[in-house]
């Protein structure tokens, strides 16, 4: 177990390092530096911006500069508004962590509910009417959910109202983002509970005499999440990625927004920035994920 | 026949011929014969997975609405009369009052020439656009594309998972681990972000790089799009290629085959590969659908295909400065690509059912 956890943590390690190479290489491969805007600037000036900011230096040195700063929690500054990259990423995430994570929590909870029942009641109406609706859930991407949401709901019939930082109103981007991990996880309970319900051990708790509603949740539901486990690690990162758009279209500020502005102004430093941040959000999901599993499950085998 | 030399045993069950005359036996009619035929057809796998495939309503469904939705954006342009890049011109002068129609309305420059002429225009069944351009034929356009990135970024996936995973599989040892730790690291990179971030990074390096190609119209985003495709989506495809051939190769027949001394591709080819065929048809069918997702999703970034090219998930994009007062603009394409999404997906899940028999 032990050797398991560091192999997983080295290889995320590793995984964290490739990002770095790739964004700060790919960053550096765009012809045209930051300072080149369309006034003209003397060649002194932009020499003397540049040996401030140590782009002078060969790019192996400048990685490494960049790589020590990074580590003593220094992201740089955004060349769009000169602010400190770091205060900025943290503000947004918080923003965009309420959401996630209010997305995350609704997508658990319901897709479980909804898996559980659509097992129980199979081939019945209720199950027939969840496989139609997450069928229905899994085919649309998030961001035509969110548009159609705002369109209906906000604009048409004013019903919710639009965003606002002051008195946000979480209602439709979380619906809007929890859809797709909720189809998901509904389809992955009902399978597993489906499995669980065959099994033997169920089987001897009914011929014990164990209560319906105590062979479901406790026999059966306990084993049946385990396979929805390992869908958190990808579900963080669908909501991450999904949460680019969904704050776009709903106009909330958080890091997805700041993503999605920082690569219209091409402001690398940012761009660069939350892509390591957000990479690092997503390897360390994945690793607790895959760690939790192994931990929840022990019959799984190493590797 | 000859009954001469029977033995004369009291026990024989033999029959006596000679008791016999021709006209005791009678022929066996046609229909008789028939009735010995074996009832069953030999079937092959393919075969009996179509069979199975057939049977299932929705994924029949699906293929229809596939099939329709293929044939309507290969025929249409040839029916209207109007560009994806081009605002509509009446009697050969630029139509400035086209913009912004609804659907099947008529600009009045073009009403006052049908009126003059008596010709009939050919209506625009989903209106114009906001600078006037027939939207029904951009959203032809725009399925085009949007399939033909996800079928295109679909082929590439399954050639090169095949290719690496049957490699990794089929060698094993050594080579098996170091080919496998490099899928794992590539499947632990958040793909989304590295396809935005080399979009972003090819858009200003290819641009210049293909001015005046045919790839130039397609965009560098289209182009990065697929590099990212080729450089990240395959894992998923060879890892469960060389999961496959791990149980395969282990099978007597490849042990016979490896005895004769085939050579290691032949066996691959022949004996192990076809035998994974189900595996490589579920997953490509899954593949394209996320694909045109993440298509899609580039696109409404404002990273996907070049203006004046449309992709669905571009017009969806370009429609909602205007959502509230063209709503239509961006129903449409929302609703086909949902619409080939939920086939795509549905059909997937029929081939499974049909060609993947442990699966249950």
């Amino acid at each position: 177990m032990t050797k398991y956890i560091t192999k997983r943590i080295l290889l995320a390690i590793v995984s964290i390092w490739i990002i770095t190479l790739i964004t700060f290489f790919t960053m550096n491969a765009i012809p045209g530096g930051p300072f080149n805007k369309e006034k003209a600037t003397s060649a002194a000036v932009i020499a003397t911006l540049e040996a401030r900011y140590n782009l002078d230096k060969p790019l192996g040195e400048q990685y490494v500069l960049y790589m020590t700063n990074l580590l003593h929690g220094d992201w740089g500054i955004s060349l769009h508004s000169g602010r400190d990259i770091w205060t900025d990423i943290w503000s947004r995430f918080q923003v965009s962590a309420k959401l996630g994570g209010r997305a995350a929590a609704v997508a658990i909870v319901i897709g479980i509910v909804l898996g559980s029942i659509a097992a129980l009641t199979r081939n019945k109406l209720p199950d027939r009417l969840i496989v139609f609706f997450t069928t229905l859930g899994t085919a649309m991407p998030s961001f035509v959910l969110a548009t159609l949401l705002l369109l209906v709901f906000c604009l048409k019939l004013s019903l919710i109202p639009v965003w606002s930082s002051s008195d946000p109103n979480y209602i439709l981007p979380v619906i809007a983002l929890s859809v797709y991990p909720m189809a998901y996880i509904t389809r992955l309970t009902k399978t597993s509970m489906l499995d669980a319900l065959n099994q033997d051990y169920v089987r001897t708790a009914r011929a014990k005499g164990v209560s319906k509603v105590k062979v479901i949740f406790v026999h059966a539901l306990r084993n049946a999440l385990i396979p929805v486990i390992t869908y958190v690690g990808p579900m963080v990162a669908y909501i991450l990625t999904g949460s680019m758009v969904v704050e776009n279209i709903f106009t909330i500020g958080g890091l997805g927004s700041v993503f999605v502005t920082s690569i219209n102004n091409r402001d690398y430093p940012v761009i660069m920035a939350v892509t390591i941040f957000l990479a690092i959000l997503m390897v360390i999901a994945n690793l607790l994920t895959d760690i939790v599993y192994k931990l929840v499950d022990p019959r799984i085998k190493l590797d | 026949m000859d009954n001469a030399n029977l033995k004369k045993n009291f026990l024989s069950a033999q029959i006596d011929l000679s008791k016999f005359s021709s006209a005791n036996f009678e022929k066996a009619t046609e229909d008789e014969k028939r009735q010995q035929d074996v009832m069953g057809e030999s079937t092959t796998f393919f075969k009996d997975g179509m069979r199975r495939l057939r049977k299932n309503p929705l994924a029949m469904a699906s293929i229809v609405v596939l099939l329709l939705i293929v044939l309507i954006i290969l025929v249409a342009p040839a029916f209207v009369p109007y560009s994806y890049d081009q605002i509509i011109t009446v009697d050969g002068v630029r139509d400035k009052g086209s913009a912004n129609l609804g659907m099947m309305e008529y600009s009045a420059r073009e009403q006052a020439y049908m009126d003059k002429t008596g010709e009939k225009l050919f209506p625009h069944l989903f209106g114009t656009d906001g600078l006037g351009r027939d939207y029904f034929i951009r959203v032809i356009y725009g399925t085009r594309v949007s399939l033909a990135v996800g079928v295109v970024a679909a082929v590439m996936v399954v050639i090169i998972g095949i290719i690496y995973g049957s490699i990794a599989g089929y060698f094993g040892g050594r080579v098996d681990l170091i080919m496998m730790r490099i899928v794992d690291i590539i499947y632990s990179l958040p793909d989304m972000l590295i396809i935005i971030l080399l979009s972003v990074v090819f858009k200003e390096r290819l641009g210049a790089l293909f001015e005046g190609t045919v790839l130039a119209k397609l965009g560098s985003n289209m182009i990065s799009m697929f590099i990212v495709f080729g450089l990240l989506y395959w894992v998923g495809m060879a890892r469960l290629i060389r999961g496959q051939i791990l149980t395969i190769k282990n099978n007597e027949y490849v042990l016979a085959a490896k005895c004769i001394g085939t050579s290691n591709r032949r066996i691959l080819k022949t004996h192990i590969l076809p035998n994974c065929l189900s595996v490589i048809i579920i997953t490509t069918a899954l593949q394209i659908p996320s694909a045109i997702f993440t298509e899609s999703y580039l696109s409404f970034l404002g990273l996907g295909v070049s203006v004046p090219l449309s992709s669905l998930g571009s017009l969806a994009n370009d429609a909602r400065a205007a959502m509230q007062s063209y709503p239509q603009r961006l129903v449409i394409p929302a609703v086909v690509i949902c619409l080939i999404v939920l086939a795509l997906n549905l059909l997937g899940d029929g081939l499974r059912d049909a060609f993947d028999s442990k699966l249950d």
